[in-house]
């Protein structure tokens, strides 16, 4: 479904990511972890189109939408989960969501996806009507995550889901994660929390300064002697 | 149900602006001398210091742009209305401030304010836009600068041509510029223009663009991953809001027998000025149009106190000296604010004459809340 191609982005000067090249097929889950300023974020932000690659390839179903600019890219059913929690902190919940639904003009598909969306986070829906900005951080996590399931997307990026959250958000982040894949979404998740990453993954990469510097499945890269000491403290 | 109970509240609406409307025309047009002189002046002040503050609101409050250049666009749109008015009355359309002639001159004149000030805010729009922060802020700072140098140099703007700017002179808006008589006879007009612009923002915030323009200002990177074009509506928000800056310098051409640039200009002391436009949206709050019709009023009565309230001869001379400079009494009510309600005298909420009878359960619900979070502070 997305194949990435031999990717390279300069910010300025800085030689971020130097040739990426990576695949996520049909309902797969993958995980890109690293350790802090890896470049899975700069990743991510190049693949939705938010920073332009200096060369590369990013392939949509076989399309090419590198040129592409962010905001038509969701059109192609690719949504974005921004990392660190950004919701409309000013606008209700239900603002929140029909944000997300922003590109959707039929009303009877929003409302359709937004039962949908309350029905993946309940909490959500008992906190419709109040400011985002109110929400404790798991729950404006999963608002951020509802947001994106809004236009049905046929694959979803997810960036540091469980940053900055108490070890019992991260389970049940995790936990909605999971249910979100087995419900047939295709996830490129980035993360830091390997561990918890690499539980729920099918397959991973490993980001070291711009470079992929392993592959394979989760359970095979969960077990790598490298792994285990660098990002499971093992 | 939900339906009918959203059109009682535009009925409600409709028929309070609509008696207040009436009201205050019968009110003003069958006052005394001092009605004449004095309060129906200050109304003309009021309307467009109201529009002002609203439109720019939209930039400052919904956009989350700061842009210190507004009176720029209301520049433009007095210099424009005033030159279209002049020109149809030398052509002879017109004599008199009356009639069906003078009405369509006077229409046309605002609407053509509003349109070249839009013109002008998609050019100045588009490059400014792509910065943020203080370097909006010092751009559109320039910008008003720069029309007002602009506005001093053209020869058919009153001025003396090119080079000769630094001596500014007036431009005689005889087409427009009402005389105390024709302020009263014409109050309808400035009203008017209060009503359906104010009208027309508040459709424009709570449309699907409002809301479009509303998840930029909380969150610009979101808001483009949700698939809203962000520099478009940057330029869109910029425009709108500098239309409305000038159909306000129409009115403010028609309120004025003579226009001079020192009036828009940075550093004129008087109320009409970028900064005292911002204060008095972040006064009534950022996000509420109907914080800034407070505040525009608000901030014009305590203008129009310290510079013809008889309280200030009786107070001590120290202090008379400090109110000769108004700028600095604005100042200490902005720290004022900003240190007591930093969101502003109505935050980002608006006054709905509906929401009245609910205001007794909002006050519980705040009292409840507070208490609560005192009882949790003294539980940690």
């Amino acid at each position: 479904m997305l194949e990435i191609k031999d990717l390279h982005v300069h910010y300025g000067a800085i030689y971020a990511l130097k040739g990426i090249s990576l695949t996520v097929d049909d309902g797969e889950l993958v995980s890109l972890i690293g350790a802090n300023g890896a470049g899975k974020t700069t990743t991510l932000h190049t693949i939705s189109g938010l920073l332009t690659a200096s060369s590369g390839e990013v392939l949509l179903d076989g399309e090419n939408i590198q040129k592409i600019p962010a905001n038509t890219i969701i059109q192609k059913g690719m949504a974005h989960v921004p990392e660190g929690r950004h919701v409309f902190a000013r606008m209700t919940v239900e603002e929140n969501l029909r944000m997300g639904a922003y590109i959707i003009r039929d009303q009877k598909r929003i409302a359709d996806n937004l039962e949908k969306v309350y029905g993946h986070f309940p909490r959500l829906k008992e906190r419709r009507r109040q400011l985002a900005g109110t929400l404790s951080g798991g729950e404006q996590q999963m608002l951020a995550t509802g947001r994106a399931l809004m236009t049905d997307p046929k694959i979803l990026l997810m960036d540091e889901p469980s940053m900055g959250l108490s070890p019992i958000l991260v389970k049940e982040i995790f936990s909605i994660i999971q249910t979100l894949h087995e419900s047939g979404i295709t996830i490129l998740l980035v993360e830091q929390n390997a561990k918890m990453a690499l539980g729920v993954s099918d397959r991973a990469y490993v980001l070291e300064t711009g470079k992929i510097s392993m592959e394979g499945s989760a359970a095979e890269l969960a077990a790598d002697d490298r792994v285990r000491k660098a990002y499971l403290g093992a | 149900m939900k339906k009918n109970g959203i059109g009682r509240r535009y009925l409600i609406n409709f028929i309070a602006t609509a008696v207040f409307f009436i009201l205050a025309l019968v009110v003003c047009g069958n006052g005394g001398s001092r009605m004449k002189l004095s309060v129906v002046p200050s109304i003309w002040q009021c309307c467009y210091l109201i529009i002002m503050a609203a439109s720019l609101n939209l930039v400052l409050g919904f956009l989350g742009q700061l842009s210190l250049g507004h009176c720029g666009f209301m520049a433009v749109g007095a210099y424009s209305a005033a030159l279209i008015s002049l020109a149809f009355q030398r052509a002879g359309f017109y004599e008199e401030k009356s009639g069906v002639a003078f009405l369509l001159v006077l229409l046309l004149s605002i609407v053509a304010a509003g349109v070249l000030a839009a013109l002008l805010g998609v050019l100045v729009g588009i490059p400014a836009l792509r910065l943020k922060g203080d370097y909006l802020a010092i751009i559109t700072l320039g910008f008003g600068m720069i029309i007002v140098n602009v506005i001093n140099n053209i020869p058919f703007c009153g001025q003396q041509g090119l080079g000769q700017g630094s001596a500014s002179s007036a431009l005689y808006a005889t087409g427009l510029g009402f005389s105390n008589d024709e302020k009263v006879q014409y109050l309808w007009v400035a009203l008017l223009a209060v009503i359906l612009c104010l009208s027309l923002m508040f459709m424009f915030v709570r449309s699907k663009y409002g809301r479009a323009i509303r998840s930029i200002r909380d969150n610009e990177i979101a808001s483009e991953s949700s698939g809203v074009n962000v520099n478009y509506y940057k330029v869109l928000t910029f425009t709108v809001s500098a239309f409305f800056a000038g159909v306000t310098g129409a009115l403010y051409a028609c309120s004025n027998a003579a226009l001079a640039t020192t009036s828009f200009a940075f550093t004129n002391g008087s109320i009409l000025n970028s900064v005292f436009i911002v204060v008095m949206v972040v006064v009534g709050g950022m996000g509420s149009l109907t914080g800034s019709v407070i505040a525009a009023v608000v901030l014009f009565l305590l203008n129009y106190t310290i510079k013809n309230g008889a309280w200030v001869a009786a107070l001590p001379a120290f202090l008379q000296n400090v109110f000769t400079y108004p700028m600095l009494v604005y100042s200490i009510a902005l720290i004022i604010v900003i240190v007591f309600r930093p969101k502003g005298i109505m935050g980002s909420s608006e006054f709905a004459l509906c929401d009245i009878p609910k205001w007794k359960g909002w006050l519980q619900q705040y009292f409840a809340s507070r208490k609560a979070g005192k009882e949790e502070l003294r539980h940690e």
